[in-house]
């Protein structure tokens, strides 16, 4: 054991707003959080449901119909199908339900989320970092399913024809609003269930009921779809798709509200579980 | 200095600590109690993982409300023996100096010298789940004094240890403590508290029951008169002499190997002068005088006794 003796002078952060300190320790918990959610055993169940809709496609290719794969129009409604039905609906939800809970969650469990509150970096902060870093995580992965998907829908066409639709058509369009859409879903969807993993001990049962709202979300009257995520993404979709016989149509709203209202939900979210975290308490033995 | 101001902790009807008065300075404090006698409790509230239900805690005159500036100047090695998954030992201590603030080359050049002091360079590079519990421990240590805090909380630092390990830990709270950091700690094991602390706090049931160096408090224990066993040549001779002073002996008996003598005295001072004074008119030979209960497992045990076995 050493026993040379010297003390380092702590670093003196006498700013109102150590503007540079933050953003270094922003980077830092960051750095940890996205080697943690990425290389994390528990992510494996992560990527094969992100990889499940790709499957889809891919037996759809070997079995389905050859026309309907070679018509644009069928093309692009049949993805449409598939990405709000699958990939929305459930892909995203139960992906960014699994990020986003566990980002304070699984460290309670753990009993490893007091070395974060023992380091003298503002709880706010934690929360931003572990926002963003399960931000980038589920943006990365339902990106790659959307797009992989659509590279599938496309792949029956040949390279040519593909092109000629993405470039010349609607395809390029498409694409970067069904991509759009998924990030916006992990925006909207991750801040929820950061809040359940924060507020709730079991976060199941919240999830739960939120999952069945945003699932009759079609039967809702108007003013009550104002207060379901899907409702804000179903109307950014390029192509819209009939909810059945018994759904209450509502205007689709239009990107200029619907994309703003989900960061001002986030922005909200945030400041509520920053607020919550501020004053949370170490005791794992509650838990 | 770190003061406790009529602190409180409930957990929902459960009582954690009650009405705490504390100032500690520098130096080793060792908190002593039975397991759930409210140490970590207050270990907790300190380092503002809990928040008092009543009254007012303060380190080096900021308030565990603000972890931003109170974890620049204070570090908690907490007895939850888990880790973040997947790191090594240096990425560890590391990664949350970086997050502290600290830039990179500083942050390796502390986690160097943390890792040093604890000796655990050799297995810094493996996987923390792979240590053995002595050098999760040891890890958990490094990280705590990793940024050179003034303050040092160390929730049961010795479990795990094997002895070659404790006496170098101990070594080393010496050895900050010497350098004027304030180091807080519980343990267990006694007689280690003993050797090591510059004062003891003993806690039971969420109340601090005595607080001060282990002599000090000894001596105020007018209920448990001090123990003194004496080892001379005519043990008899004196216990017939002692037996004469009813006012400031209370007790002796001769033990039994008949080379010695036990006595209780509620006023040792008295007592030291008679004896010498004996020792002189009777010409004994002396070969020791020793307390046999003025040490903290003594205390200990007339303080907080069985409750706490």
């Amino acid at each position: 054991m050493s026993s040379r003796v010297e003390v380092y002078p702590n670093e003196q952060v006498d700013e109102k707003l150590p503007l540079a300190l933050w953003w270094r320790q922003l980077q830092a918990i960051f750095r940890v959080e996205a080697k943690k959610n990425f290389f994390n055993r528990r992510a494996i169940l992560l990527y094969l449901l992100a990889l499940n809709p790709s499957l889809i496609f891919i037996m759809l290719i070997a079995f389905g119909s050859k026309r309907r794969l070679i018509d644009p129009v069928s093309i692009i409604q049949t993805f449409s199908e598939v990405y709000e039905g699958l990939i929305l609906r459930v892909v995203i939800f139960f992906g960014c339900s699994w990020i986003f809970i566990n980002l304070f969650r699984s460290e309670i469990v753990d009993k490893s989320l007091h070395y974060y509150f023992l380091t003298p970096v503002r709880r706010e902060l934690l929360v931003i970092a572990k926002y963003f870093s399960g931000l980038l995580m589920a943006s990365v992965i339902f990106s790659v399913t959307t797009l992989l998907c659509l590279f599938l829908i496309y792949f029956p066409r040949g390279y040519e024809a593909s092109m000629q639709h993405i470039f010349e058509g609607p395809g390029l369009n498409h694409i970067l609003s069904y991509w759009g859409i998924s990030v916006l879903g992990c925006v909207g969807y991750g801040s929820i269930f950061l809040l359940l993993g924060v507020f709730f001990r079991n976060p199941i049962l919240p999830a739960t009921f939120f999952y069945c709202w945003e699932l009759i979300s079609f039967l809702l009257p108007p003013v009550l779809k104002k207060l379901t995520i899907i409702h804000y993404l179903q109307s950014l979709t390029p192509i819209k798709l009939s909810e059945g016989p018994y759904a209450i149509v509502a205007e689709p709203l239009t990107p200029w509200v619907a994309i703003p209202s989900m960061f001002l939900l986030t922005a909200v979210v945030l400041v509520v579980t920053c607020l919550r975290v501020r004053r949370m308490e170490i005791s794992y033995s509650n838990e | 200095m770190i003061t406790f101001e009529n602190v409180s902790k409930f957990y929902g009807e459960i009582l954690g600590v009650n009405r705490i008065n504390l100032s500690i300075s520098r130096g080793i404090t060792s908190l002593v109690g039975p397991n759930g006698s409210g140490k970590t409790t207050l270990m907790n509230l300190m380092s503002g993982l809990l928040r008092p239900t009543q009254g007012s805690i303060n380190v080096l005159g900021l308030s565990p409300d603000q972890p931003e500036k109170l974890f620049r100047k204070l570090g908690y090695c907490a007895q939850f023996d888990s880790f973040p998954k997947g790191m090594t030992g240096r990425d560890f201590v590391q990664s949350f100096l970086e997050i502290s603030g600290f830039v990179r080359k500083e942050a390796i050049n502390l986690t160097n010298r943390a890792l040093e002091r604890v000796n655990l360079v050799d297995a810094a590079k493996r996987k923390v789940e792979s240590y053995s519990k002595g050098m999760r421990q040891r890890i958990r240590l490094a990280q705590a004094i990793a940024h050179n805090p003034q303050v040092l909380i160390l929730d049961e630092p010795l479990n795990g240890l094997d002895p070659m390990a404790r006496a170098e830990v101990i070594a080393l709270f010496r050895q900050l403590s010497d350098e004027g950091m304030y180091l807080i700690l519980s343990s267990h094991i006694l007689h280690e508290v003993d050797m090591m602390s510059d004062r003891v706090v003993l806690i039971n049931n969420g109340y601090i029951v005595a607080d001060g160096d282990t002599r000090g408090v000894r001596s105020e224990m007018q209920e448990h008169p001090l123990q003194i066993l004496i080892r001379c040549d005519k043990p008899s001779l004196l216990a017939a002499r002692v037996f004469q002073q009813d006012d400031i002996v209370v007790e002796a008996r001769l033990h039994k190997d008949r080379r010695g003598l036990f006595i209780k005295t509620v006023n040792p001072d008295e007592f030291y002068l008679f004896f010498n004074k004996v020792v002189l008119e009777q010409n004994l030979q002396v070969e020791s005088i020793h307390p046999v209960d003025d040490d903290l497992d003594a205390i200990y045990q007339y303080l907080i006794g069985s409750e706490g076995s």
